[in-house]
């Protein structure tokens, strides 16, 4: 591809993609895809129309956020929307070509909604009472667009931001526009973007240094995967306009080693878009150079902190160390280091071509904007959801997701993962911000909902984060690596059904002692899962103590 | 593998590697897909070539879990024990696969043909409970479709192949822009 300049980007805002006259086929081929067996369907359907020489146009994209029906095929007739298929089988994908070429209608078979009909996206109007209650900001490309293909991402407004950044706006106005929507980080802790920018670009040093946190800890949530996987480009772009604002020369992608697929496509990413001069040495013709390189994580949960990911990007073990100096001040090599979520990132190209003023008015109160969840466990339909926040748990577990799969009721739902905690079944109509999570004992974490139904044994559940939480403590300070254990061993005793109310009492100490005196987000984050446990379900922890009359 | 082999091996990492800044995990997993775990020649060897002290490669090495020191046998059976696994009964999966390897996790096999373990989320969720064996992954695991992978050579794949189909460690630099 030869190197893009803004009058190329510009008639590429104006063109209108090119619309096929023959019936087009998406493939769903993420790790979600490829699991369920796309890659026999993908080769079906291909087989079926070389055989036939119809030259329909066969295509791979990301996840559409219905993991649970995957293998998903789309199939498009010129003119007609799209019909998605679920659950699609080698035999079943053939025969739908077969089918068709032959001019019979679709089949009624394995029918499940179209992303149409899940989803409004960015630039349509925030859904009402009535259509779709997803909105897509974030995953606005993911399962449209070919991620391996630029081109695909280009015909879709990619790079208009990027453009628009390096033609017409200074740092301090980007900084301004993030400060109006309200973006606020979507690792979990929720710092307002726009600071963490400004702080970054005011600090001094000889390099300034972006980093992207794809170091998706929380055993149960795959957002920034699947965002990696279907739309690397959109990420990469908001690291490039990162960059620019707080004058980096280089950004690093820090990626979990468990992602291979998402690894693959980032770097084919940055390949690409170096080529088309949109990453390296004067940037669309600008004086702006930046370079992207891709490191990978190891399997340490605690790298998803801060100052952990820095020390394992130097290459040394992830250890956390205390804040001040934060990254923004003192980062990667001593150098200001701005880190932010993959899901953040993605967010900023919008921001940027829609305005602040557009992105604070979805949303609700101080939480602007949309979040995506990994809605997992019991539920019916498993999957990714992209929602506007304000929205109550309820709308999203069983409005959009089902409800439960056994046709249980909900016992409760856990967001945060091993930080966060559960919130019963009562608090569902509780609105989806980062403050309401936060009063419920809960918090927004980097959205992984797992929902529990009336079999789930809460103690154990407890037990399973709490060890998770123990097994990745790295040792350094004392509170988490020894709390953690004794809290481990009480939790045991209790569970074992040896416990004793004073057993109960020395736990919810130790916990209390563990949140404050804890070095790093994962040793104060861990007791969270057993104390909200404890809040709401205290007497199931109670039911398993030793009779005290023995 | 032989000593020239490994110094081979090791210096087409080391060349990719060592003008990095911080790029000493990088370069362990350039080994570990090359071998499907890193031998202690070629840490030494990697120390030398890349003038990092042994004991800070093992400090590293030992820290992360994602680094094995010893060879993993032919077929890595991995259980998933996230969240949604965990919950929609991965421990009984797991117990299930260490009786019919006769291995626990984390140990491989005698005859060095299954290696057994727990990863923490391999982030397909919506699928679970998830087992993967080498690259392969499986959705929504029975103890039948186990039993099936586990006994019927279903798992074909090797530690190689795995590695050549995750990590583009050791592929070329990408630095001159070509697509």
């Amino acid at each position: 591809m030869p190197k893009l300049t803004f009058p190329d980007l510009a008639a590429r805002a104006q063109a209108t993609p090119p619309v096929s006259e023959k019936p087009t086929i998406k493939v769903g081929m993420s790790t979600c895809g490829l699991a369920a067996g796309a890659d026999p369907v993908h080769a079906a359907l291909a087989a079926e129309v070389e055989s036939r020489s119809l030259g329909w146009r066969i295509s791979r994209t990301g996840c559409a956020g219905m993991c649970s029906m995957e293998p998903l095929v789309e199939f498009t007739v010129p003119g007609e929307s799209a019909v998605m298929f679920g659950g699609v089988t080698p035999e079943f994908a053939g025969r739908l070509v077969a089918d068709h070429a032959a001019g019979k209608p679709l089949p009624d078979e394995n029918r499940v909604p179209a992303i149409a009909e899940l989803a409004r996206v960015a630039g349509d109007p925030v859904a009402g009472e009535a259509g779709p209650r997803q909105y897509r900001i974030v995953m606005r490309n993911c399962g449209v667009i070919d991620p391996e293909e630029i081109n695909e991402y280009l015909d879709r407004g990619g790079y208009q931001a990027l453009a628009k950044t390096l033609s017409s706006m200074s740092p301090e106005q980007v900084i301004e526009e993030l400060k109006v929507s309200g973006l606020r980080g979507r690792g979990g802790a929720g710092f307002p973007a726009w600071l963490k920018w400004r702080l970054t670009r005011e600090s001094k040093g000889n390099e300034h240094i972006i980093v992207c946190n794809g170091d998706e800890g929380d055993p149960g949530a795959y957002m920034d995967r699947s965002v990696l996987e279907g739309d690397p480009h959109a990420v990469l772009e908001g690291m490039i306009i990162g960059g620019y604002v707080i004058g980096a020369v280089s950004g690093f992608f820090y990626i979990r080693a468990e992602y291979p697929l998402a690894i693959q496509r980032v770097e084919k990413a940055i390949r690409q878009a170096k080529a088309a001069g949109l990453l390296g040495t004067n940037i669309l013709g600008t004086d702006f150079s930046f370079n992207v390189e891709v490191r990978l994580g190891a399997g340490a949960f605690v790298c998803g902190e801060e100052t952990a990911l820095i020390a394992s990007l130097e290459g040394k073990r992830g250890t956390p160390s205390p804040r001040p100096p934060y990254p923004s001040v003192k980062g990667l090599w001593g150098q200001p280091t701005m880190i932010n979520n993959v899901e953040s990132l993605a967010n900023i190209s919008q921001i940027i071509l829609r305005g602040g003023q557009w992105f604070s008015t979805i949303g609700l109160g101080a939480s602007t904007g949309t979040k995506v969840f990994a809605v997992t466990g019991k539920v019916k339909n498993a999957g990714l959801v992209e929602i506007p926040m304000g929205m109550t748990l309820r709308e999203v577990v069983e409005g959009i997701c089902g409800g439960t799969a056994s046709g249980e009721p909900i016992k409760a739902v856990q967001t945060g993962g091993p930080s966060g905690g559960l919130i019963p079944a009562r608090e569902l109509d509780t609105p989806i911000t980062y403050e309401h999570l936060q009063k419920l004992g809960s918090y927004m974490g980097s959205g992984g909902m797992i929902v529990m139904d009336e079999r789930d044994d809460l103690v154990e559940l407890s037990r399973f984060y709490l060890g998770f939480c123990v097994d990745e403590s790295c040792g350094k300070c004392a509170p988490c690596r020894i709390g953690g254990t004794q809290m481990l061993r009480l939790l045991d005793k209790i569970a074992d059904g040896r416990g004793t109310n004073e057993d109960v009492a020395t736990l919810k100490r130790l916990a209390h002692a563990m949140q404050k005196a804890s070095l790093c987000g994962l040793g104060q984050g861990a007791p969270n899962p057993v104390l909200s446990a404890l809040r709401y379900f205290e007497p199931e922890f109670r039911g398993r103590l030793v009779s005290e009359s023995n | 593998m032989s000593p020239t082999q490994i110094e081979g091996d090791v210096a087409a990492i080391s060349k990719r590697w060592k003008t990095k800044r911080g790029s000493l995990i990088m370069a362990l997993h350039g080994l570990q897909d090359r071998y499907g775990y890193v031998p202690r020649e070629a840490a030494m060897s990697l120390g030398e070539q890349m003038d990092v002290p042994l004991a800070r490669i093992y400090e590293v090495l030992t820290f992360y879990n994602y680094f094995r020191l010893k060879s993993p046998g032919k077929h890595v059976v991995s259980v998933c024990m996230g969240t949604a696994c965990y919950l929609k009964g991965a421990p009984r999966l797991l117990d299930e696969a260490s009786e019919r390897l006769g291995i626990s996790p984390g140990e491989t096999s005698p005859d060095g043909e299954y290696h057994l373990q727990v990863v923490r989320c391999v982030g397909c969720c919506g699928l679970a409970p998830v087992v993967t064996v080498n690259a392969e992954l499986l959705a929504k695991v029975t103890s039948v479709t186990l039993e099936e992978h586990l006994s019927g050579g279903k798992a074909s794949a090797t530690v190689g192949a795995a590695a050549a189909a995750t990590v583009g460690t050791m592929a070329p630099a990408d630095d001159d822009g070509q697509v």
